[in-house]
């Protein structure tokens, strides 16, 4: 029985120049089925095969998300990150084949809220039009203010403002226009939520603000993107063959054991139910327990580990498998 | 296959009765000959055909009757199905969950014809043919939630995501082992399993917790619960414990293989898509004693488990008082062999 994350074929059907820095990609189903609807706010993870490594980056939906055509996102170039933004850029083109998991949403609208109030930061837009799209169907109150460098690189900041007019305000740094928070966060009606995406300084300096006008915590959200659930490679060793076992980059230790044809049990696949919970014989090195299973006084001990989640970094590791 | 649906009651006369069929493919909870609290969830993948794992809503024999009892129970006490005002997104999410698997599942009793927001739906065994708009409240006789769960066996708890917590904030609760929605309504996941004896202790919540949280789209849990249950009644809420409770007297040594029902619930945990909301359906399955022992490894198995469970679970799971008979009862069906390990009869 196999589980985890489900997966989307998909072929990239097209590929839009936003501007200098932006680029906005289409995906859409390879069997011509029709995609999963989400919420406002969900991202997707996107599997790059760039060369012998795959990389999985999470971009935020920015399609209307009653729309099961498709998927759309937008990545801004990023020269100095991991990769995966300069391989979307330079090397997916309409027809590619690609790998996107089903939507996650770590930012989703707090639908008790009388009125949304959006703050947005340069490419940190894209989470709020999938939103506003939302909200605007079931004719719900929001209002986003977004801070862009310039016109020119202020992406949908055009289309925004003439569909929703007033209701969008937009901010330029080289005309010197910020957003007034705190008289903004002043005049909210009771019952308004606070919602922020953009350059971490941004998300913080909301966050500060709104809690020094005494904002509840639960009445802010922010966008804290996920991390790929990779780590460097290592070696397992299983105690009752001697088999050596490689874990790569971007393999679970429970993918590698079952690759190699190791029967290892699981439900979860999640570091939660505690299924996969192995002895560990011995080892010469640091666990990364990421699991939320073994107590703290366990993972100390280290003679369990949980192979769904959590990996290792030394020089060896015995398992009792 | 073509389900034979069966005309029986759940209340007064208790005509209810397994056939042989649903008795073979009862949900047998217990995998060893004892019971401890567990993070039991699995994958909600479709597992052996004709077993309740096979589909995502499982429909049996009882599903006409049962629908008929919910009704009933309902035109009593409305507040049985309650929606906090932000769930409507989360209702229409269920009401396509459910429509969308039994007509892909069911095609000979259920079919979903779309046509962009208008949706026609028709539902054989009960007799509906209904065209909406979905997202349109005003298209059907009453809330999306409350549509499709009178349709769907089961109750169903619908469960807000926010500030790291589950919120129950709508549900359709009339077949339940003794909790109550209006009771538990817009509560947390610490409040409402606040009753639970040992697991608090053991931590049991927080990992469910965190691991639920994670839940995501596409790919769906369960797990399963049990219960003992007098009288083959669906509802035994708190609401009606005057009415039920009193049966726990009428057991007698004779009546006790007829009288008393293993209750089983089949839990399902979704992550809804429009609403990031959790669906919680909790599929109640019941089986007399003598019904269950016609199957040798469960009766074995079930005098075992009931024999050494821990006197706090046989308290709170409401049994204690006629422990000692329901174990005697089952002896006879121990022969003290070995029984296979997992849930299958041998």
């Amino acid at each position: 029985m196999s589980a985890g994350t489900r997966k989307l074929d998909v072929t990239v059907t097209e590929v839009v120049e936003v501007n200098d820095l932006v680029k906005r990609f289409r995906f859409e189903r390879s069997d011509g089925g029709e995609m999963p609807t989400f919420s406002g706010g969900a991202h997707t993870v996107v599997e790059m095969k760039d060369g012998d490594i795959t990389r999985l980056n999470p971009y935020s939906l920015m399609s209307d998300p009653r729309d099961r055509k498709c998927f759309t996102i937008s990545v801004r170039r990023d020269e100095t990150g991991r990769g995966g933004s300069l391989f979307m850029h330079r090397n997916v083109k309409p027809g590619d084949r690609m790998t996107l998991s089903f939507p996650v949403n770590l930012f989703s609208l707090d639908l008790r809220a009388k009125k949304h109030l959006m703050i947005a930061g340069g490419i940190g837009i894209t989470p709020f039009l999938a939103q506003i799209r939302q909200l605007d169907a079931t004719n719900g109150h929001f209002e986003l203010h977004y801070s862009v460098r310039t016109a020119a690189l202020g992406s949908y900041a055009e289309e925004l403002k003439a569909q929703y007019t007033d209701r969008v305000h937009v901010y330029h740094d080289d005309r010197k226009e910020a957003i007034d928070l705190a008289a903004l966060l002043d005049g909210q009606p009771l019952g308004t939520h606070l919602y922020v995406c953009g350059p971490k300084g941004m998300i913080d300096w909301v966050c500060r603000t709104a809690e020094a006008h005494g904002w509840p915590s639960e009445a802010v959200h922010y966008e804290e993107f996920l991390a790929p659930q990779s780590g460097k490679p290592f070696t397992v060793t299983l105690a009752s063959s001697g088999r050596k076992i490689e874990v790569g980059e971007h393999q679970s230790m429970l993918e590698a054991l079952e690759a190699a044809g190791v029967d290892a049990p699981y439900l979860c696949r999640g570091g939660a139910c505690g299924q996969c919970e192995t002895d560990v014989v011995s080892h010469d090195g640091n666990f990364v327990h990421r699991d939320h299973w073994l107590t703290d006084d366990q993972k100390a001990c280290g003679n369990k580990i949980m192979p769904c989640v959590s990996r290792f970094e030394g020089r060896s590791l015995v398992i009792d498998r | 296959m073509t389900i034979q649906f069966n005309d029986e009651t759940f209340y007064d006369d208790y005509t209810f009765r397994n056939s042989e069929w649903a008795i073979r493919r009862f949900p047998f909870p217990f995998h060893e000959d004892s019971y401890m609290y567990s993070v039991n969830l699995e994958p909600h993948l479709s597992l052996r055909p004709g077993s309740v794992f096979e589909k995502t809503f499982d429909v049996d024999e009882h599903y006409v009757s049962e629908m008929r009892d919910r009704a009933r129970v309902l035109a009593e006490d409305p507040l049985r199905c309650q929606s906090l005002p932000h769930m409507t997104l989360a209702g229409w999410d269920l009401l396509e969950l459910i429509m969308d698997a039994k007509a892909r599942e069911y095609p000979d009793l259920f079919e979903l014809h779309r046509d962009g927001d208008r949706w026609h739906w028709i539902n054989k065994p009960l007799g509906i043919d209904q065209t909406f708009t979905f997202l349109d409240e005003t298209t059907l006789p009453c809330g999306p939630m409350e549509y499709i769960t009178r349709q769907a066996q089961g109750d169903f708890a619908l469960l807000d995501h926010r500030d790291d917590n589950l919120w129950m904030d709508a549900g359709m609760v009339t077949t339940q082992a003794d909790w109550s929605l209006d009771f538990d309504i817009g509560m947390n996941f610490y409040e409402w399993h606040a009753p639970v004896p040992k697991a608090h202790e053991m931590g049991v919540f927080q990992r469910a917790l965190k691991f639920l949280l994670n839940l995501q789209q596409g790919a769906p849990v369960r797990r399963l619960n049990w219960t003992m249950t007098v009288n083959p009644l669906l509802d035994t809420s708190p609401e009606n414990y005057h009415k039920w409770g009193v049966q726990k007297t009428s057991v007698t040594p004779e009546n006790v293989g007829s009288k008393y029902h293993l209750r089983v619930e089949l839990q399902t945990l979704f992550r809804l898509p429009r609403s990031n909301a959790l669906a919680f359906p909790i599929r109640c399955y019941l089986i007399r004693l003598e019904d269950l022992a016609t199957v040798p490894k469960w009766g074995r198995r079930l005098h075992r488990v009931l024999r050494d469970l821990p006197e706090e679970l046989a308290t709170y799971k409401g049994f204690i008082r006629n422990r000692p008979m329901i174990v005697d009862y089952l002896s006879q069906f121990d022969d003290g062999a070995e029984t296979s390990p997992g849930i299958w009869p041998d």
